[in-house]
Formats: structure tokens, C-alpha cells, sequence
């Protein structure tokens, strides 16, 4: 539960967000999320359920994937945090993002930041994932239009120029 | 340079209009928006399920003054959400139907403030005795609607069906539940209201239906229609589930908005989205058939009931649907379809994805199962001796003049699912072992567009306007909540107006900006408003050619100095386009007889699934999806239309339980109602047939609901071809199974019969 605003002590929180350092003050219980959407205008991360279960509000901290609804922003304080707004290289979509736009990965796109976040982290981990780690990589991301189906096709895709080369 | 013969975009999979947005997380939707001096709204619900509201007292150590305060007398209008019969309240004033019915709402500038204050306010009640079930609604013991706990009923009657029990040589009954259903769309509900005197409210949400909002602003705010706005901001998910219910919501902003005079943005938690928005609407279908040696059906009575929950809302339509459906897609010489949607006191159920076809298709689909089990043929034989054809009537007496062909379509399936070896390759494997396969088949239709008389109460308008600068705008009010509809209202545009794709736009949903083409549900947006899109943009084209500034062909920047010059002479270039009903199209709203619909969609799906007799537990091992939707439009955007909504059914038939306890949902969380993740999938193997429309824009029929009717059926009855246990309930969970199983072997003890079991 959220403690109250006036009753709460605030501190400075300072962490890398996308590349960049913010410093920010808020209640140090104050969730990740919440600090990114509000305070720092990063609305990218969506709250489905609250609760860690949807995987809508993925942020990538320090490398790893992580809810950030259940993260309170003092444990970021001092970690290197990548949101959805810092995937793309400027107007240059990342392989990812344009393989999920080809592919009909996103389809509400509520799910979308969420989801390709953890296929980074996924490709990260495991740059020639087989079709069951696909599967398994992003089994925490809840996505209800797509049947995954096609999601499962943008990441096979976005991995395909290396098995060019 | 490209003519009109070359420029081909519908039917290609171009870039989905607003799909950068939604990549890079640049989308908006409405709780990524902010407004000045904004308030968070919250709702105080009721915590019984029926009775009267004594008093309302506040917890005198939560500073009152500081929150806006609404409770029906408040309402300047009428208390009610207006839709069809009008006899929900925005905000219960004195009677209460249902556990958390909204009674009073709360504004704090601190949304950290209002869960205490919420839990601040007192209500005291007189209970009333409550009806929780659909069977207990039946009896009419306690009467909580109407006269008789009956919304609607619906007689379908077609030949003598009384005549024929005589004649067959079987005659073969069954019983069918399906469940409640969350649509579970990833956003929750959400809006934003302001008010101002001159401009009136104004309200921005996650919605289907911007007139249906509109339509309920007006009774309820009591303003004129200039004095209501609603945008549609980009929307995470709907599949029924923001039909009707954003009225409600957007009501309750709406009111905080006028009485504060400040802007109101409320968006649920999840918890709230479960326990107190729409379901889709929980079911019985009994079937007796008459049916002849050979496996004909000879005729047969169904009856169908839903439960509506507390108010009538959408009960009536969904039921119209589900009883249209309910014969499937065969010929019955005779049938008697009685219906009725009957009021219990949980919050009301509402339009999901298939709105009442894939409950009585469920029981269709299994009920051939078992008729075919009872005449002693395959399956397979019993839906090809039955296949409705054209120049036959279906059940409502519509002749079928499409030219489909559903043995060829079940034959094609077959192939693709590689169906008969596997049954060979199983009734092998699965004498041993504790992982038993089967193979089960579901055949369907769904109706696209509104029902009978439907779109002509509709009357939808549809704009198409070109700029100076040669870019054609669509106007429409059908929203895009991740179907497409950007995107193929923009093809179907391109193409008619022969400009690249990248040429056409699409306004965002705003009653001030766009006419109403009617609400984005019931499958009907390719198919009808597509068409209207397509009349309205050869409408600019005839009006630049008639104003002798286009010739036949054209280059876009031909075409753009046509717009230029057109509008430097004539202020403006726009072109209108009303639905016009088909000629010869009848339909009979008293009988429930003619044409119900334009054009069905058809489809045979096959499910191969594995028990395991260990774990309880079924997976879908692979699924083959065939259907004949008319012209596909953007093979991707169908294809992914199919997929999703597979696996939304897959979670209908094996996952997602609606656990209710005195009327209200007690899993209402992700934790503990279960959705389907990418683990629990099969492949989703999708497959078009396309044989045109000519009704619809290029040929297309409705594609959205279809793919949710017949998974359930087919997975069912893999599951009884896999065991030989019979279900006739869904959701089907590991501890159901557990359960038949168990009694199973306590029967095989005092039983040698070898013959499959029934089981709910």
C-alpha cells in the first residue's frame, strides 16, 4: 500500500535512466515505475496488473529484466536502468522494434514495451535463441491479442541478419 | 508511375498505421496523459449483493473537505447508463443489485489518498435475499428483475418439429455449461473528464465506442450534444470489454468533473477492472435432437439461457447472437431455438469477443460429438452428412447463396492437421502410458455485422476529406484497440483513391471531428464500414474528376494539385457516405426469421491435444485454424487476428475460471485467474480460404470474433477422443479431470460397461 504524500519523508534517488543520470526526489518506497512515468515522463512502461505478473512495466536494470511496478526506486538508486524510450539508436528502430512492426508483434501495444524489452534481455542472454527459448524467455510477458504467435516471429526474425553473416 | 491496375495495397501487409508509436513506447494512451490541476477519481462500491442502502456515514478523521464528494444526487441528468433499456444507475441511490455496484465517487489532487478514503466511508445496508446462479434466477423464487428475472427471450421456429420425434430412428440429449469468461485486456479501464460551462465535458479514454459514451454523457450530464466530446486515446486492449462499460466509468468522471470543476482522470488497478467490469456471460444449452439411421438430423429443440447478471445492459443482443448460432452451421429441416438471458445479482456480464456464439457453438460442437457417438459413425461423417449448402436455410430460414462448401473446407483441415494418421498413430500410443492424445474437430460460422435489422437502425456515416496538401484523411468513429482498424480503413482508402498508402491517414476517434459510423464491435468494421470508407473515397475521386481537375489516371502529385486547386476554389474537399441496406435483405424482428446476416464467416479448426493421466493436466499440442473470411485484407493483421484469438479461447476452454463467491469475483487478480503465456501455447497454424463477399469492401467478411468460437468444442473433444471421458463444461481444469477420472474408476469397479462417461 502507498504510504500517504504529506506523511512521507522524500530523499534523493540518482540513477542512470537511458544513458543519462537523473536525480530525482521522491518517498525512497515510491515505485520504479511510478518515478518513471511521473517524474521523469518516461510513460513507456505500462502498469497492467501491479503485481509482477504482466510483465508490462519490464525495465531493464543493471541488465536485468525487472518489473519495475515491484521495484521501490531506492533499490535503483546508483544502477543503470533502460526503458523502452532508450532501445531505439534516434529515429533508427532497433532490429527488435522494426521486426516487431513487420511481423505483427504488437498489436494493442500495451504489452509491446514490456515485451520487447525482454526479448533484449532475451537476445542478450542467448543471441541464436532456439524457438523453445523464445518461448520460454518471454513466458513473463502477458501479451492477449497476439496468441504470442507472432511475437515468436519478430524475434526470429530480429535474429536473423547474424545467422547471415 | 502507378495506374489503378498496378497500385496493390489491400491485401499486402503493410506497416500498421500506428505501430512505430507502439514500438518505441511513444503511444499514448490514457493514463500516459496529464492535465493541469488534475483530481484521481476513486469509486466506493457496494460490499453486499442486494438490498438497500440505509446510510452513508464518513470517518470524521480523513479531512473531507479536501475531496470532491459525488453521490447520485448529483446527477444532473438522468441516473442511468444509457444503452437499450436504460435501467442501470450511474450510481446506486437507494437499491442495490449487485456487490460492487458503484455508490459514491471520490476526487483527491493525491491518488495516494484515496484508498483510506475509500475505505473512510461507512454504508450501512439492509440485505435483501440475493440470486447467484442462473438455475436459482430460473425458479423465480426471489424475483430481482422485472416480473420473471427474464431480460429477453427469443423463439426461433422453423418447420414441424413436433412431427419428427416419430421418425428417428435416435433421438439424443445433452447438457452444456460454459463459464464465465475476464476479457483481460492488459489496460485497464480508464478516462479523463474536465468540464467547463461554455465548452461542457469533454472526456478522453480507453474505448470501442465513442457514441456509445456520447449517447450516455447526454442522459446523464443532462447537456446538449455540442456540450460532449469523447476521444478515443489509443487503447490497450478491448475484445468486448470496453464496449459498454466506459459509459460507466466515464460517467463517474464526468460527474466528479462538474461538481469540482476540475479535470478527473480515473483508471482501475486490476483487482478493480476484475472484480467490478462486464464478463462474458456464463451459459446452459440443452440440446434434443431427432436424428435418423443414417445420421441425419431431422430436426431438434435448443434451449438456451445466459446469465445477464444484475441490469439488462447488452444481455439481450448477446442472446440474439448466441441464438442465431446455436444450430451451427447445418441443415435443420425443423427446429424449435427457445432463449432467454436471466438476471442474477452479479455485476452485469457483457460483450466479449464472439458475444454469445461461442457459448452455444460450444454446445453445438460437442453435441454433434455425441450424436455421432450415438449413431455410430465418425465425427468427421456426422458434420458431413449435415453441412449446411447453398441454396439451403439455416436455422432462421436465411438462405445460404454464398458459394461455400464446407466438405471441401473439412476435407482441406483434415489434410492440414494431418488428422488420420495421427488418429491411427494415437489409438496405437496410447495403450500405453500415462500421456493419452486425441484429436478433436470444431465446424462453425459467425454471422458478420450487427444482426437483422441491425446496421439499417445503425445508419452509419462514414467522412473521407483531402487536404491541400493531397493527404486523405478516413474519418470514422470505428476505433483501433489492436485489430487493424487504422490500417485497413487506410488500404481500402489508398486503393481506392490509387495513392500510396503512406498518402492516407487516419483521424483519431473525437465525436467533435469524426460522424458516427457506428460502435467497433460485432465483426462489422472491414466488412461494412470498409465498404463505406471505399464508397467515400471514390466519392473525392468522382468530385475532382466531375471538377474536371483528374483525369483517369493520376500520379499523387497530380492528384495533389487536383486537391489544391478544388479547395482554393471550394473551401473544402470531403465526401460522405451513409450505410445503404442491401435490397432484398428481410428480416422479421417479431419471428426471428430472414436474413440475419449480410455474410458469415466459416471454419473448421482442429485441436490435438495430450492428457496427462498423472498431472491432470491437458495441452494443446498443435492447432490448425481453416477459415473462409472472404477477401483477406492484410494477411498479417488476419493472421494475428486468428491467433490471439485462439489462444484467448484456449484460456476459455482450459484455463481461465471466473471463481465467484455471493455473486462477485473472488480471483480477481493475474495471480490466480489464468491466462495464457507463451509457455502454455501450441503452434497456431492459420490457413484462408477466400471466396469473396459482395457485400463487404473487396470482397472481406467479418474475421474478430470467429477465431474465439470453435477452439473450446474442438479441444473438448480431442480431450473425450484422447480418454473417452466426456465433458461438457468449461473451463475444463486439471482438478475437473481429476474428479471425472476418480469417479470413473469407482464406476469401473461397480460397472462393466465400456461406454463413455458423462460428466459435467
Amino acid at each position: 500500500m502507498n504510504p500517504s504524500h504529506e506523511a512521507r519523508a522524500t530523499s534523493t534517488v540518482s540513477f542512470a535512466v537511458n544513458g543519462e543520470l537523473r536525480n530525482v526526489r521522491v518517498h525512497p518506497m515510491e515505485r520504479l515505475l511510478d518515478v518513471l512515468r511521473n517524474e521523469l515522463g518516461l510513460t513507456g512502461a505500462k502498469e497492467g496488473c501491479g503485481e509482477g505478473e504482466c510483465g508490462s512495466c519490464s525495465v531493464l536494470m543493471d541488465g536485468l529484466l525487472v518489473n519495475s511496478c515491484l521495484v521501490p526506486v531506492a533499490q535503483a538508486d546508483g544502477s543503470n536502468v533502460v526503458t523502452i524510450e532508450g532501445i531505439a539508436a534516434r529515429s533508427l528502430l532497433h532490429p527488435l522494434q522494426q521486426a516487431f512492426l513487420e511481423s505483427g508483434g504488437a498489436q494493442c501495444g500495451i504489452c509491446t514495451p514490456g515485451m520487447i524489452l525482454a526479448a533484449v534481455h532475451l537476445l542478450e542472454k542467448k543471441p541464436q535463441p532456439t524457438p523453445a527459448e523464445i518461448r520460454e524467455g518471454l513466458a513473463g510477458n502477458l501479451c492477449r491479442c497476439t496468441g504470442y504467435t507472432q511475437i515468436f516471429e519478430a524475434v526470429a526474425k530480429a535474429v536473423q541478419p547474424r545467422v547471415a553473416r | 508511375m502507378a495506374s489503378s491496375n498496378e497500385r496493390h495495397i489491400v491485401g499486402t501487409s503493410v506497416p500498421r498505421k500506428e505501430g512505430r508509436d507502439k514500438v518505441t513506447g511513444a503511444a499514448r494512451y490514457v493514463d500516459d496523459m496529464t492535465l493541469p490541476g488534475m483530481l484521481y477519481g476513486a469509486t466506493v462500491r457496494s460490499k453486499i449483493a442486494r438490498g438497500k442502502i440505509k446510510k452513508i456515514s464518513f470517518d470524521p478523521g480523513v479531512l473531507w473537505d479536501d475531496f470532491v464528494v459525488v453521490t447520485a444526487k448529483d446527477i444532473p441528468g438522468k441516473n442511468c447508463i444509457a444503452l437499450i433499456l436504460d435501467d442501470q444507475p450511474c450510481l446506486a441511490a437507494e437499491t442495490i443489485n449487485h456487490p460492487e455496484e458503484p455508490i459514491l465517487l471520490l476526487a483527491h489532487a493525491d491518488r495516494h489518498k484515496l484508498r483510506k478514503a475509500v475505505e473512510a466511508v461507512t454504508i450501512e445496508y439492509e440485505s435483501l435475499p440475493p440470486v447467484h446462479s442462473l438455475e436459482e434466477s430460473e425458479k423465480q423464487s426471489t424475483i430481482i428483475w422485472g416480473t420473471d428475472n427474464v431480460f429477453k427471450k427469443f423463439l426461433v421456429e422453423k418447420g414441424e418439429v413436433d412431427s419428427v420425434w416419430s421418425q428417428a430412428a435416435h433421438i439424443v440429449e445433452g447438457e452444456y455449461f460454459t463459464g464465465a469468461q475476464e476479457q483481460l485486456y492488459i489496460e485497464n479501464n480508464g478516462v479523463i473528464a474536465s468540464f467547463d460551462p461554455q465548452h461542457g465535458v469533454t472526456v478522453w479514454g480507453s474505448l470501442q465506442c465513442p457514441y456509445y459514451v456520447h449517447k450516455a454523457l447526454l442522459a446523464l450530464c443532462g447537456l446538449p450534444e455540442n456540450k460532449v466530446r469523447v476521444v478515443q486515446m489509443e487503447t490497450g486492449g478491448a475484445f468486448g470489454g470496453k464496449e459498454e462499460y466506459p459509459s460507466m466509468i466515464a460517467g463517474h468522471a464526468a460527474l466528479l468533473a462538474m461538481k469540482s470543476g476540475r479535470p478527473v482522470k480515473i483508471v482501475y488497478d486490476r483487482m478493480e477492472d476484475m472484480v467490478a467490469t462486464t464478463k462474458r456471460h456464463p451459459s446452459r444449452t440443452r440440446h434434443r435432437t431427432a436424428v435418423s439411421k443414417d445420421g441425419k438430423i431431422l430436426g431438434g429443440e435448443i434451449e438456451f439461457v445466459i446469465d445477464g447478471g444484475a441490469y439488462a445492459t447488452l444481455s439481450s443482443v448477446v442472446l440474439s447472437r448466441g441464438t442465431i448460432h446455436a444450430g451451427g452451421p447445418y441443415y435443420w429441416p425443423s427446429v424449435r431455438i427457445r432463449t432467454k438471458a436471466v438476471a442474477t445479482n452479479t455485476p452485469p456480464h457483457g460483450a466479449f469477443r464472439g458475444f454469445g456464439a461461442p457459448q452455444s457453438l460450444f454446445a453445438m460442437e460437442r453435441h454433434m460429438d455425441r450424436i455421432a457417438e450415438v449413431v455410430g459413425i465418425s465425427p468427421i461423417e456426422i458434420r458431413r452428412r449435415n453441412f449446411l449448402k447453398p441454396g439451403q436455410t439455416t436455422t432462421t430460414q436465411q438462405t445460404i447463396h454464398e458459394k461455400i462448401d464446407l466438405d471441401s473446407l473439412l476435407s482441406r483441415a483434415l489434410e492440414l492437421s494431418d488428422y488420420h494418421a495421427k488418429k491411427k498413430r494415437f489409438a496405437v500410443e496410447n495403450k500405453t502410458g500415462t500421456r493419452k492424445k486425441g484429436m478433436g474437430i470444431a465446424t462453425f460460422l459467425h454471422g458478420a455485422g450487427f444482426t437483422g435489422s441491425g446496421e439499417r437502425y445503425l445508419n452509419s456515416l462514414v467522412g473521407v476529406e483531402a487536404g491541400a496538401d493531397g493527404v486523405v484523411r478516413v474519418l470514422v468513429s470505428s476505433a483501433e484497440f489492436g485489430q487493424g482498424t487504422n490500417t485497413v480503413l487506410c488500404q481500402i482508402a489508398a486503393e481506392a483513391l490509387d495513392l500510396p498508402y503512406e498518402n492516407v491517414m487516419i483521424a483519431q476517434p473525437d465525436t467533435t471531428v469524426v460522424p458516427n459510423s457506428g460502435p467497433t464491435v460485432a465483426s462489422r468494421t472491414a466488412m461494412i464500414v470498409g465498404k463505406l470508407v471505399q464508397s467515400a473515397a471514390v466519392g473525392i475521386k468522382r468530385t475532382l474528376s466531375n471538377a474536371g481537375l483528374l483525369g483517369d489516371s493520376y500520379t499523387p502529385e497530380q492528384f495533389r494539385t487536383a486537391c489544391r486547386e478544388f479547395i482554393a476554389a471550394h473551401g473544402a474537399l470531403k465526401s460522405e457516405v451513409r450505410y445503404d441496406a442491401p435490397p432484398g435483405v428481410y428480416w422479421d424482428d417479431e419471428k426471428y426469421r430472414g436474413e440475419a446476416y449480410a455474410a458469415f464467416a466459416w471454419a473448421v479448426y482442429v485441436a490435438e491435444v495430450s492428457v496427462d493421466l498423472a498431472s491432470y493436466s491437458v495441452t494443446v499440442d498443435d492447432f490448425v485454424a481453416l477459415q473462409e473470411v472472404g477477401k483477406v485484407l492484410h494477411p498479417v493483421l488476419a493472421e494475428g487476428q486468428i491467433t490471439g484469438g485462439v489462444a484467448q479461447a484456449i484460456g476459455f476452454a482450459l484455463y481461465e475460471k471466473v471463481i465467484w463467491q455471493d455473486g462477485r469475483m473472488v480471483n480477481n487478480q493475474m495471480t490466480n485467474y489464468i491466462m495464457p503465456t507463451s509457455a502454455d501455447l501450441p503452434p497456431i497454424r492459420v490457413f484462408f480460404e477466400q471466396n469473396g463477399n459482395i457485400h463487404g469492401a473487396h470482397g472481406a467478411k467479418g474475421i474478430g470474433e470467429l477465431p474465439m468460437d470453435g477452439p473450446a468444442p474442438a479441444i473438448v473433444n480431442a480431450v473425450e477422443d484422447a480418454i473417452g471421458v466426456r465433458f461438457n463444461s468449461i473451463p475444463l481444469l486439471p482438478e475437473d479431470l481429476f474428479e471425472a477420472l476418480q469417479r470413473e474408476s469407482l464406476e469401473a469397479v461397480t460397472s462393466s460397461s465400456n461406454s463413455t462417461r458423462g460428466t459435467r
